[in-house]
């Protein structure tokens, strides 16, 4: 038995769309199975874990809370990956953009006024963006790979939070706990209600309509304007990149800080409503997340978007299944780094077709 | 004197995981392949070895369940990339989230419990010689398997033609495939190879280093190996030098910790993470160097030629 | 001396091989007997190498039989091939660059592991056939005439009864074409066979006592080359007259539109070549050939003047008076200039993307109808890509594929035709049509005169010297990043181009030889 890969002349579109599909349908086959090992029925343990979250409002709203820090860096990241630039210090930048718009809160709890808000919000994607100069300096620089790099700033900025929250900017009213104050009226993100009281209600924050905001414009950014030209081309075929007049310098510079500002954007938001203030974890791995969302949504901010709700749901369900079937919630982790590997297997079958030979059908051909 | 004696041991068990992962991952990208995946398979490894001894009272047990999982895990990766041609970085970084994930599931019910260590040997009953003593003769088993790890990975690659081979492949791929040599089966190997040192690295961790299970234990240990390899130019005796020298970047770190220094402690843990940028920088800016052995196939999907 | 005329030594007979629809060998018939240097004459995709590929054991005739010394035998493998005693040296060599010579040839040996006994019979062989070699030298630091030695010395290590040549001269000088001839034909004096494919006609002419000729998978003739004329084997192998490129040798040639004055490029890294003080001019109205042979800076040359690599001082290149040897490839491109690389996929073209899209690629700074307000226009990109595919009779299946789902003769057409279509002041390309079939090629090198005809400096860098002399009105040689004085067309000969392109190249053998 030989599994054989026929490289297909054009890429399939079918499988485009389908891969996904497959990669997630996969992954509940596996979660069953997993269930099944743990003496869980596997049904209604997958129906805990996917399809519950879904059910009432409240957990709605929490799916979309969840899913906007991964929308938001899954878009930036998404393009990032397009152009084969390999940011995988998102958690690093998320929390540098929290640290550095956390500022505002700290030093000036009394300015409260619109400009404060705004000032917060910029200072959160000034954060990211200086966060993710570094690994992209380096790179140009120095040709040091930026995998490592900007990995290796995720652990700093981590320390760096954790040493603020402890020391110089704890709340000295806070009872020794490592947090700053909780902020406060204009240094919150105001919310909406998405849906009226009837039918919900369902309450969502302003940094939900910035990752739509986020996707759609990218989305554009990708498909018709020159810029997502050379980022597909810098992808694909460097050398012809070069040739076409774009400068490899530069796109670094650009994917980084694009998906830097993104995730210092998703880390000011998240201190600015979940939290509510700092402390020294803010975020379960939404960086580490998003990768797994820029692949299953194709690379593409949009199927970010939806790809974002889709690995949300797991983090719900993985709350959820802790309380209801005494399942630890870490099997989230595992249900999404299972599901990337679906996706890239899958994956597999857009370029080539896959045909698996028996021996008789080996000989067959050899003849 | 003392003291200075329990920081050069400090220092020897703080290197040999990385040592370890990083030998491991060097015949893996003298193959040609890039597998990021080492801190998934440490994690793995880590959670196997210390549960593996916990149920059976032995820490040998332990370090051959921690090899099994990082190979199970390593088949994973080796299955994705070489037999379906997927994307190495991408994949690489899958198996780093899967495998912390799964090491954390695992670990949920070992927290707190206490771990099995690993013993010191005393070769010769040398180790009683004062100060050299412990160092050279009183290390536990695997401190010597490392070194002798990276004599034989030296030897191999540079003298035999198992060694010759594995560099062809990593160099051109395809001529290797032309003179008639399965480069996919050696890469598997090459791989399996790699996911054995790295779970062994995890291993070494639980039941030497802390004999305890923390979860995130390995703390980026799987991507300092990793930056150690580029740092070493893919040359195994400079794998052992990068090693020792990082370890000896983390211990300095902890012990200036206690000093009661005005560095803040979180920094000083930031210690590794910031040397390792810079060396990865240092040694990356001279392309000459970087040029001139770095695996020419390192990373690239390998499809034969009709 | 080994006179054994009766028998053959390797008998081929009605050799089929199907894929999927298309019958690459389509009934073949070739006997080569011992002591001969065979020629397999025919075009791209006539079927010699699938042919090949059977007798080396790398791929299985779907039907038919094979004699060896009368015998009947199937190749199953290289392996079982190299047993036999067939030997190959391919095309494309199988070297490892960072190994050195000795580890390189271990490894296509069987056998135990000893690199001091090897290094001896190497420097032994090698020495013998004159073809010296340094055991100790790592291959990137080797010539490709050097490389090829390697390949040789390799299979003659395994005492090879079959030698089989793929396109030998295809990299060599005529210099180094004329000491290859020697070895070979030592090595049939001895008794061995020699299968030595090519489409230099001339050569095989020289070199080859028997000559079969294929074409679209069958055997169409098997002659002796010395009672034929190159015409008339040509005719043979393609079965018909071949278009008779239009040559514009009386042209006038008008101002210099694209002038090169003392161009130095330093080597940004161990196997890049340095250029030294490149100085060229070329008029309006000409075709200017720059021949060599692969290694000796030609893409260094093309980086250079597209822009891909800037230099010291801007006016070290001038397109139309303007200096730019410090602008970008773009500002090159809005200058009127136009350039056509060396590799279409990955680098003139991007493969996974359609032949609109390939349009946008270069010409998104000069033509205002593809990008508006940093804006792409789909609709004014097909229109240039239907265009283009029409003018050049660019082959394809769907309306609008992906690059790499075309043939190489039409890819090389579109990609030509997408930087004729904006009528450049000056053209630069790198291998007109390397890999390409006749049609193709023929088509090309006609544009190219005709585009020169209308006003067009043209600069085009070339391997194949018949293209060369088909197309240029004057021709200069790149050996070793240096560019020799140009001559007109009519005015220089083979052995004097030969000449020229060995320059300081053979001191450095002489070397390496006398280290030995």
């Amino acid at each position: 038995m030989r599994l054989l890969l026929e490289k297909r002349a054009e890429r399939s579109r079918r499988m485009i769309f389908l891969s996904p599909l497959i990669a997630v349908g996969l992954t509940l086959v596996t979660g069953a199975i997993i269930f099944a090992l743990l003496d869980l029925n596997p049904l209604r343990a997958l129906f805990v874990y996917f399809i519950e979250p879904l059910t009432n409002s409240w957990s709605i709203e929490q799916l979309i809370v969840k899913a906007t820090p991964l929308a938001l860096i899954g878009a930036g990241l998404a393009i990032s990956f397009r152009a084969n630039v390999w940011n995988i210090g998102a958690e690093g930048q998320l929390t540098a953009g929290a640290v550095l718009g956390g500022l505002v809160p700290v030093f000036f709890p009394q300015w409260q006024s619109p400009l404060a808000f705004l000032f917060m919000i910029l200072l959160g994607v000034l954060g990211g963006m200086a966060w993710a100069a570094i690994p992209a300096a380096l790179k140009n620089r120095f040709n040091a790979n930026e995998i490592l790099t900007s990995l290796m700033l995720v652990y700093v900025a981590q320390l760096i939070l954790d040493w603020l929250v402890r020391g110089p900017w704890r709340d000295p009213q806070g009872y020794n706990f490592p947090k700053t104050v909780s902020f406060s009226g204009w240094q919150l993100l105001p919310q909406f209600k998405l849906l009226p009281d009837s039918i919900g209600p369902i309450y969502i924050n302003l940094g939900a309509i910035l990752a739509v905001a986020a996707a759609l414009s990218l989305a554009f950014l990708m498909a018709r304007t020159l810029k997502g030209f050379e980022i597909r081309v810098m992808g694909n075929s460097p050398r012809a990149g070069r040739f076409s007049g774009f400068s490899r310098a530069r796109t670094v510079w650009f994917c980084f800080l694009l998906a830097g500002g993104l995730a210092g954007l998703a880390g000011i938001c998240e201190v600015m409503s979940t939290v509510g203030q700092l402390q020294p974890s803010i975020s379960p791995g939404y960086g580490f997340t998003a990768i797994i969302v820029a692949f299953l949504g194709r690379l593409n901010p949009v199927g970010a978007l939806v790809a974002a709700l889709a690995l949300a749901i797991s983090y719900l369900g993985g709350e959820g299944a802790q309380v209801a079937l005494g399942v630890s919630d870490k099997i989230a982790r595992v249900f999404q780094g299972i599901l990337l590997f679906y996706i890239l297997a899958c994956d597999t079958l857009i370029l080539y077709r896959v045909k698996l030979l028996t021996n008789q059908s080996a000989e067959a051909s050899a003849a | 004197m003392s003291e200075l004696l329990s920081i050069i041991l400090t220092i020897v068990t703080a290197s040999t995981p990385l040592l370890l992962a990083a030998i491991g991952e060097l015949v893996v990208e003298r193959s040609g392949v890039l597998n990021l995946g080492v801190e998934g398979m440490m994690a793995v490894g880590a959670v196997c070895g210390f549960g593996a001894a916990l149920a059976t009272g032995s820490p040998l047990i332990g370090i051959l369940a921690a090899i099994g999982a990082g190979m199970v895990l390593s088949l994973l990766f080796g299955f994705l990339t070489l037999t379906l041609v997927a994307n190495q970085v991408a994949t690489g970084l899958a198996l780093t989230l899967l495998g912390l994930g799964v090491a954390g599931l695992i670990g949920v019910s070992f927290v707190g419990q206490p771990g099995l260590k690993l013993a010191q040997l005393d070769i010769y009953g040398l180790a009683a010689i004062p100060f050299l003593g412990p160092i050279i003769f009183g290390q536990d088993v695997l401190v010597y398997v490392s070194l002798a790890l990276t004599a034989i990975v030296a030897y191999a690659l540079f003298h035999t033609k198992l060694g010759l081979i594995i560099r062809a492949v990593g160099d051109s791929h395809q001529s290797a495939h032309a003179l008639g040599y399965g480069v996919i089966p050696v890469r598997y190997a090459c791989v399996l190879f790699g996911g054995a040192c790295a779970g062994l690295a995890g291993g070494y961790l639980s039941l030497a280093y802390t004999p305890q299970w923390i979860e995130n234990m390995t703390a980026g240990r799987g991507w300092i190996a990793l930056a150690l390899v580029v740092f070493a130019s893919w040359l195994p005796w400079r794998v052992a030098i990068g090693a020792y020298l990082f370890g000896t970047v983390m211990i300095l770190g902890f012990s200036l910790q206690g000093q009661g220094i005005g560095i803040p402690s979180q920094l000083l843990s930031a210690l590794p993470y910031i040397v390792t940028i810079i060396a990865l920088v240092v040694i990356s800016g001279n392309r000459a160097l970087m040029r001139a052995n770095t695996p020419a196939c390192l990373g690239q999907p390998f499809v034969p030629d009709r | 001396m080994v006179k054994v005329k009766r028998n053959y030594l390797l008998e081929a007979l009605h050799m089929v091989k199907v894929f999927g629809e298309l019958h690459a060998n389509d009934g073949i018939t070739l006997r080569i007997k011992p002591g001969e240097i065979h020629a397999l004459l025919g075009e791209n995709g006539a079927g010699k190498s699938t042919l090949v590929k059977m007798i080396y054991g790398a791929l299985q005739p779907t039907s038919g039989e094979f004699l060896w010394q009368g015998a009947p035998i199937s190749i199953a493998s290289p392996a079982f091939a190299r047993k036999l005693g067939i030997a190959m040296v391919f095309q494309h060599f199988s070297l490892f660059e960072t190994l050195t010579v000795a580890e390189n040839i271990a490894l296509a040996l069987p056998g135990r592991f000893n690199l001091a006994k090897l290094s001896e019979k190497i420097a032994l062989v090698s020495k013998e056939y004159g073809l010296p070699l340094v055991p100790k030298a790592v291959v990137a630091d080797l010539s490709v005439g050097e490389r090829q030695r390697i390949e040789i010395v390799r299979c003659l290590l395994q005492e090879p009864r079959l030698l089989i040549m793929d396109e030998p001269t295809a990299v060599l000088t005529p210099q180094e074409a004329d000491q290859l001839f020697a070895v070979l034909t030592r090595l049939a004096k001895e008794g061995r066979a020699v299968l030595y494919i090519s489409h230099r006609l001339e050569e095989v002419k020289r070199l080859c006592h028997t000559a079969t000729i294929l074409r679209h998978g069958k055997v169409v003739a098997n002659v002796d080359p010395a009672k034929e004329t190159a015409a008339s084997l040509a005719k043979l192998m393609v079965g018909g007259d071949i278009h008779v490129v239009g040559t514009q040798r009386k042209q006038r040639a008008g101002t210099a539109r694209l002038q090169l004055r003392n161009l130095n490029l330093p080597a940004d890294g161990p196997f890049v070549v340095e250029l030294k003080n490149i100085s060229l001019d070329v008029k309006a109205g000409e075709v200017v050939a720059i021949a060599g042979v692969a290694g000796n800076g030609q893409s260094e040359m093309f980086d250079a003047i597209s822009g891909e690599r800037s230099l010291a001082h801007n006016d070290m290149i001038c397109i139309d008076g303007e200096p730019c040897g410090r602008s970008s490839v773009n500002e090159r491109r809005n200058l009127g200039a136009a350039f056509v690389p060396e590799e279409r996929l990955g680098h003139g073209a991007v493969p996974a993307f359609k032949l609109s899209e390939n349009i946008v690629l270069t010409r998104h700074s000069s033509d205002p109808s593809l990008v508006r307000s940093g804006l792409l226009q789909k609709n004014g990109a097909s229109g240039v890509s239907d265009r283009v595919i029409k003018a050049f009779d660019v082959r394809k299946g769907k309306p609008d594929p992906e690059a790499r789902a075309l043939s190489g003769g039409n890819l090389q057409k579109f990609v030509v035709g997408r930087e004729l279509d904006r009528i450049p002041g000056v053209l630069v390309i790198n291998q007109p049509t390397w890999g390409v079939d006749a049609g193709a090629a023929a088509t090309i090198r006609q544009a190219i005169i005709d585009l020169a005809r209308q006003g067009t400096a043209v600069l085009a860098i070339s391997q194949d010297l018949d293209e060369i002399f088909e197309i240029a009105s004057r021709i200069a040689v790149l050996s070793r990043g240096q560019l020799s004085e140009t001559y007109a067309a009519g005015e220089i000969s083979l052995e004097q181009i030969g000449l020229l392109m060995a320059g300081a190249h053979e001191v450095e053998e002489v070397r390496h030889a006398a280290s030995a």
